[in-house]
């Protein structure tokens, strides 16, 4: 009995030492993770799709979060064009063939367009699924579409060429800006409140 | 028990060298060892993993029962496996980019849980940290030397770890063997230093 209450002892407080350890380191590396990811993996994606943009150079310090529920949030960057902040970019993932893909995407909040998307994090197959990051051919066909309805590839029935021989990541690349489109619907009011500060 | 401190830490480099002497952590010496920097990297985070867990399994060899020895383990390694993952985000987010699921796999890495069972469970904790340090090193010195093997054959190319990139074999002359940086590549070449070092008596 005694051999019982000690086993159950020890791996309590050795789970809960180390619950404890865990929370605070995780507490003080999230903002310097936070940097590195925005350094990494935001920042190159934002440069190409906010090239035009007056104020690329501090976009990044513009940036604010929207909180969606549930302990998550977006983070957005707001694009100036001629003086007004124009257009909002911000991130959303999903799944691709190789493990998570995560897709920038730019909105022209007048007209509720796409201004440009470029994919920021992507471990697909080289040679095939990473050409979704690295060659312009599927993120161009976003351009302009309006961003408030459901994207597919043609072999779903939809209007996106997929990328040929990476039809999963195509469909991947889809799938994020739908899911964009619909956060994007919730959270446009708040964004429209926050960009007048600008 | 007469060994002293120093042998601890050198049977790690050579007479028990991980993957080589002892064939384990093989799931990582396959998958990563695609650059010298990767292979490197991921050998100096399982080195952390090492020494921190054997230093902690020791100090507390006392008070862990019999039974549950092995989920104490677990839990002492899955801290440190967080722990050092939440650091490489944080400050060498690239590499960290490029080992992506192998990090979070140390948890499961033979070495890490048998070097806690086989050493730092049975010795006291000065001799269980040079333990680790060697067991560590000598797994980094192996995963760099296979990513060496595979990067230089494969691509013609030798990334000095944390540092640049040199073009040891010119493309002028040289076709890389784009193979050897390839999965297959990985179990002839990791197969091809076994049986070097097989015609090498280790003691």
């Amino acid at each position: 009995m005694n051999d019982m209450v000690k086993m159950v002892v020890v791996l309590t407080l050795l789970a809960a030492a180390s619950g404890f350890l865990l929370s605070f380191a995780e507490q003080k590396t999230a903002p310097l993770i936070e940097m590195q990811v925005l350094n990494n993996e935001q920042w190159p994606t934002l440069q190409t799709i906010f090239k035009d943009a007056d104020n690329l150079d501090t976009l990044v310090d513009q940036r604010f979060k929207i909180d969606l529920g549930d302990d998550e949030n977006v983070t957005i960057f707001p694009g100036v064009y001629n003086g007004e902040p124009k257009a909002v970019a911000f991130e959303a993932k999903s799944t691709g063939f190789g493990g998570p893909l995560g897709v920038m995407v730019a909105v022209n909040l007048d007209t509720d367009e796409m201004v440009a998307i470029g994919v920021t994090v992507s471990q697909e197959t080289p040679g095939f699924g990473s050409r979704a990051k690295d060659e312009p051919d599927l993120a161009n066909q976003f351009k302009g579409l309006g961003l408030l309805q459901s994207f597919s590839v043609k072999a779903d029935g939809g209007d996106i060429d997929a990328i040929t021989g990476a039809t999963v990541t195509s469909r991947a690349v889809c799938a994020a800006v739908t899911s964009a489109g619909e956060t994007y619907k919730s959270i446009k009011p708040e964004i429209l409140e926050k960009v007048k500060a600008i | 028990m007469a060994k002293t401190l120093t042998q601890e830490f050198t049977k790690g480099l050579w007479q028990e060298i991980p993957p080589f002497r002892l064939v384990l952590g093989l799931c990582p010496a396959l998958g990563v060892t695609t650059t010298v920097q990767n292979g490197v990297g991921m050998g100096l985070a399982t080195t952390f993993v090492l020494v921190c867990a054997n230093l902690l399994v020791s100090v507390l060899r006392k008070v862990i029962p019999a039974k549950v020895r092995i989920a104490c383990f677990i839990v002492v390694i899955a801290t440190f496996v967080t722990l050092v993952g939440m650091l490489m985000q944080a400050f060498t987010y690239p590499l960290y980019g490029m080992l992506g699921i192998f990090i979070p796999l140390i948890v499961v890495n033979c070495i890490v849980l048998g070097r806690a069972e086989a050493f730092a469970y049975k010795n006291p904790v000065l001799p269980s940290i040079a333990d680790g340090l060697g067991i560590g090193l000598g797994f980094t010195m192996a995963l760099g030397a296979l990513g060496a093997v595979r990067e230089v054959i494969g691509t013609g190319c030798f990334t000095v770890p944390f540092g640049p990139t040199l073009t040891i074999l010119s493309a002028d002359w040289y076709t890389p063997f784009a193979f050897m940086v390839q999965a297959p590549g990985a179990f002839i070449g990791l197969g091809l230093m076994l049986c070097l070092m097989n015609l090498v008596p280790s003691k």
